[in-house]
């Protein structure tokens, strides 16, 4: 199951014919992902990522499960990332939830989820019984200014670190840039909101996306090798 | 003032309905819990809820933490604050499960059920069109996010030091292998000798 999904977005395509109109690269940069040996070390990889989040885990979870790890390709957490942002709740939680439910089941889920919350919470609430009065202290208030910059200078990078993996998406790198640029006008500039953008834009995209592949799948002109019935949409 | 057990229900209730509700992360559904807690309920007040935010922002770990803060401060409140006592704290920690549980039950079943269909369905043109499609929005929205939560004092003149901070860690995340906590701690450093207000 994991063999498959390392291929990745659209690497079923290369199954059913020897001679494929390159228009995306095919290639994925780590062909084979690591993963976790056990739940033990997906839940002390996870908790030991939460420890090192301030502000927000998200940086730190690209760095470790893509970049030291190798769980995860660039390509793969972009996947990922679509759905966790999508669905309601917690991002990093949702995207624990997938990670921790594709290597061992709903117990992985779990486990996962434990991983990134059990040791940080109960940081959190010992923090609340010893400072509650955090925001009242303008020593703390001017720290937590100096590390808020530094958070959102690391979420802007996780961004940029993210648009490589557009190269094999079949949208196209430019349109997919210009895809990127559009959501950064709507949003930062023009401040319209996320739930919108990600809705709108997001299903404008989408089309875009289902209208190309479409494109590509006729240009192959290939006889469909169909298994199932269930399947018919699939690439050739 | 003491929380009757329906109370206590409604306030596991009113954070099943806020999972649903926090399209675009935790915090996005902080307004709709500032209602709730402080504007209707009186649980909380305005200072407290600012501080729970403040305070999961400054401790590690994921951003949804500060809904536990929050639970954490509506116990504390019931018998006597932080120096209450066990009893308190017994208090404070059941409102933190009680939240924590109401945010992330709802938004998790529906996420396991979605990731165990699209990884079932991945061959599915439409699941293919959707990850293919939602790449760059997603991309984008994280260099926006970035670029929000800078946004202090809307004046550059104020506002400089902190946006050369931002763009020094964007460069630094960006580009080397620099452990993300050396570049926290500067950020801390600087912020506490008074060197980021201009």
């Amino acid at each position: 199951m994991e063999k498959s999904y390392t291929k990745g977005l659209f690497g079923e395509c290369l199954q059913a014919q020897t001679q494929p109109i390159v228009i995306f690269d095919l290639q994925m940069t780590e062909p084979n992902n690591a993963s976790p040996d056990s739940k033990w070390d997906l839940f002390w990889s996870f908790t030991r990522l939460a420890l090192q989040g301030f502000g927000g885990v998200l940086t730190v979870v690209q760095r470790e499960l893509v970049e030291n790890k190798k769980w995860l390709t660039y390509e793969e957490f972009v996947e990922d990332w679509s759905i966790a942002q999508v669905l309601p709740g917690p991002n990093v939680i949702n995207l624990g939830l997938m990670f921790g439910e594709r290597h061992f089941g709903l117990a992985g889920a779990f486990v996962a989820v434990a991983g990134l919350l059990c040791v940080p919470c109960i940081l959190v609430l010992t923090l609340v019984l010893c400072f509650g009065s955090i925001s009242d202290n303008p020593l703390a208030r001017d720290a937590l200014r100096g590390m808020n910059a530094v958070v959102a200078g690391m979420v802007v990078a996780t961004g940029l670190k993210l648009i490589p993996a557009l190269k094999k998406n079949p949208i196209g790198t430019t349109f997919a840039l210009l895809w990127v640029a559009v959501t950064v006008l709507s949003v930062a500039v023009l401040k319209l909101p996320l739930v919108g953008v990600l809705f709108v834009i997001g299903g404008i995209s989408t089309a875009w996306a289902w209208r190309q592949m479409g494109l590509i799948d006729q240009a192959q002109n290939t006889p469909k090798p169909s298994t199932s019935t269930s399947d018919k949409s699939s690439a050739p | 003032m003491t929380l009757t057990l329906i109370d206590w229900f409604s306030l596991f209730t009113h954070f099943l309905g806020v999972s649903l509700l926090a399209v675009g992360g935790a915090i996005s559904a902080a307004p709709e819990m500032h209602r709730f807690l402080v504007t209707d309920q009186h649980w909380i007040d305005d200072a407290t809820f600012a501080n729970s935010i403040t305070l999961a922002q400054a401790a590690p770990g994921p951003n949804v933490l500060f809904v536990a803060a929050m639970g954490m401060n509506v116990g504390l409140a019931q018998s006597g604050g932080a120096q209450g006592g066990w009893l308190s704290w017994c208090y404070g920690a059941l409102g933190a499960l009680l939240c924590m549980l109401g945010m992330l039950l709802p938004s998790g079943v529906l996420t396991l059920f979605i990731a165990r269909w699209s990884r079932h369905n991945r061959e599915l043109k439409f699941v293919k069109a959707f990850k293919a499609g939602m790449a760059p929005i997603v991309i984008g929205l994280l260099i926006s996010t970035g670029y929000l939560l800078n946004n202090h004092n809307h004046e550059w003149a104020k506002d400089w030091p902190l946006w050369a901070l931002s763009a020094i860690s964007v460069w630094v995340v960006w580009r080397t292998k620099i452990h993300l906590l050396w570049l926290l701690g500067l950020g801390a450093t600087l912020g506490a000798l008074g060197l980021l207000q201009a």
